[in-house]
C-alpha cells in the first residue's frame, strides 16, 4: 500500500505527458526549430509554479507523509560537467525526440520501439559508470 | 470528460506537472526519471563493473512505481482518453520534415521514418538516440525533470547550465545534424 500512491502519481504523469503530447517526437522537433511556444508554456509554467513552490516549502519547512521536513539538498557546482552532459543528453534528447519519462510513458501507449531506446539509455548509463572517473566533472 | 479527450494547452500541463513534482516530494521521494536508469543497472548486476551502481536499490523502489504508474498512465490514454484528433502542428514544422525527407504526420507522436522501420538505420538511430540521453542524463546528473523542472524550481545554477547544454546539443542534432543524417538512408 505504502507503493499505491507512487504509482498513482505515476499514471497521472503519464496522462498528462500523453495528452499535452510532450511524449510526441514531433513536438520535440517544433520546440527545437522554435515554432510552437506549447512545449516552452509547459516548461516556463511549471517552473514558474515550482520556484514559488519550492519556496514556500522552504520557509513553513513542510514535511512529508513520513514526517520528516522536506529538505532540498544545492547540486555540486561544475561547468563541465553539466555543459558537456547536457549537450550530450541534448543530442539524443532531439534525436529520438524523447528523455527517460516519455520513453516510458510511449511504452505504454503501444510505442514498443521504445524498447530500443530504453535499452540504448541502460547502455549509456552502464558505460558512464565505467568511465565516469576518466571524465572532466 | 470531452475536455479530458482533446489535446490538453500548456497551461493545463505545465501546473500539472509541478503538481507530480509537490506530489512526489510530499510522499518522501523526489521528480528524477533518469535516476530509475541507474536503479535498473544496479539492479541488473552494475555494481560487479562499477561502484557507481553500488546502490541500495531498495531505497529507489518507490521512483520504479512510479515508472510503472507512468506506463500504465501512457496505456490508460491510448485507450480512453483518446478522440483521434490529428496533431496541429506549426505549418512551418511540416515543411521542415518534408526537407529532411519525412511524410507528412500520419499519428501523433512519432514519425515512421525513425521508430516504423526495422532496417539497420532506424535501430541504430534508436539504440544510439537512447545511449545519448542515457550517458548524457547521468553525466549531467539529471534529465529534464532532475534539472528543468526540479533543480530550476530550486533555482539551482547547475541545473540551468545543464539546461543550456540541453538546448545546445538539440539545437546542434535538430539544425546541423539532422541534414546530415538523414540523407543517409536516401543515399543507401
Amino acid at each position: 500500500m505504502k507503493y499505491l500512491k507512487f504509482l498513482l502519481t505515476g499514471v497521472l504523469f503519464g496522462i498528462i505527458m500523453s495528452k499535452a503530447e510532450i511524449i510526441s517526437w514531433y513536438r520535440i522537433y517544433e520546440m527545437f526549430r522554435f515554432e510552437s511556444f506549447h512545449m516552452y508554456g509547459i516548461i516556463g509554467s511549471a517552473v514558474i509554479l515550482g520556484v514559488m513552490l519550492i519556496q514556500i516549502m522552504k520557509r513553513k519547512e513542510v514535511s512529508n507523509t513520513k514526517g520528516e521536513i522536506i529538505r532540498f539538498k544545492p547540486k555540486d557546482m561544475s561547468i563541465p560537467r553539466y555543459l558537456i552532459g547536457g549537450t550530450i543528453f541534448g543530442l539524443g534528447w532531439a534525436l529520438v525526440g524523447a528523455c527517460p519519462g516519455p520513453m516510458f510513458v510511449l511504452v505504454g501507449y503501444g510505442y514498443l520501439s521504445l524498447i530500443l531506446v530504453i535499452f540504448g539509455a541502460l547502455a549509456g548509463t552502464f558505460f558512464y559508470g565505467l568511465i565516469k572517473d576518466r571524465l572532466p566533472h | 470528460m470531452e475536455i479530458l479527450l482533446q489535446p490538453w494547452a500548456w497551461y493545463i500541463a505545465g501546473p500539472a506537472l509541478t503538481l507530480v513534482m509537490f506530489l512526489l516530494l510530499y510522499f518522501g521521494g523526489n521528480f528524477g526519471m533518469s535516476a530509475n536508469l541507474r536503479t535498473m543497472c544496479s539492479m541488473a548486476g552494475g555494481d560487479k563493473f562499477s561502484d557507481f551502481f553500488k546502490l541500495d536499490w531498495k531505497n529507489k523502489k518507490w521512483n520504479l512505481v512510479f515508472v510503472l504508474g507512468a506506463i500504465l498512465g501512457g496505456f490508460f490514454s491510448s485507450q480512453f482518453l483518446t478522440n483521434g484528433e490529428m496533431i496541429e502542428l506549426n505549418p512551418n514544422t511540416i515543411s521542415g520534415l518534408e526537407q529532411l525527407g519525412f511524410s507528412t504526420p500520419n499519428n501523433n507522436y512519432l514519425p515512421p521514418e525513425i521508430f516504423g522501420g526495422t532496417t539497420l538505420f532506424s535501430l541504430s538511430i534508436l539504440i544510439g538516440g537512447g545511449f545519448l540521453v542515457g550517458f548524457g542524463a547521468r553525466y549531467a546528473g539529471g534529465c529534464t525533470s532532475g534539472h528543468a523542472i526540479s533543480g530550476l524550481s530550486d533555482l539551482q545554477i547547475p541545473s540551468l547550465i545543464a539546461v543550456i547544454g540541453f538546448f545546445l546539443g538539440g539545437l546542434l542534432m535538430t539544425h546541423l545534424l539532422f541534414p546530415i543524417i538523414f540523407k543517409i538512408p536516401i543515399i543507401l
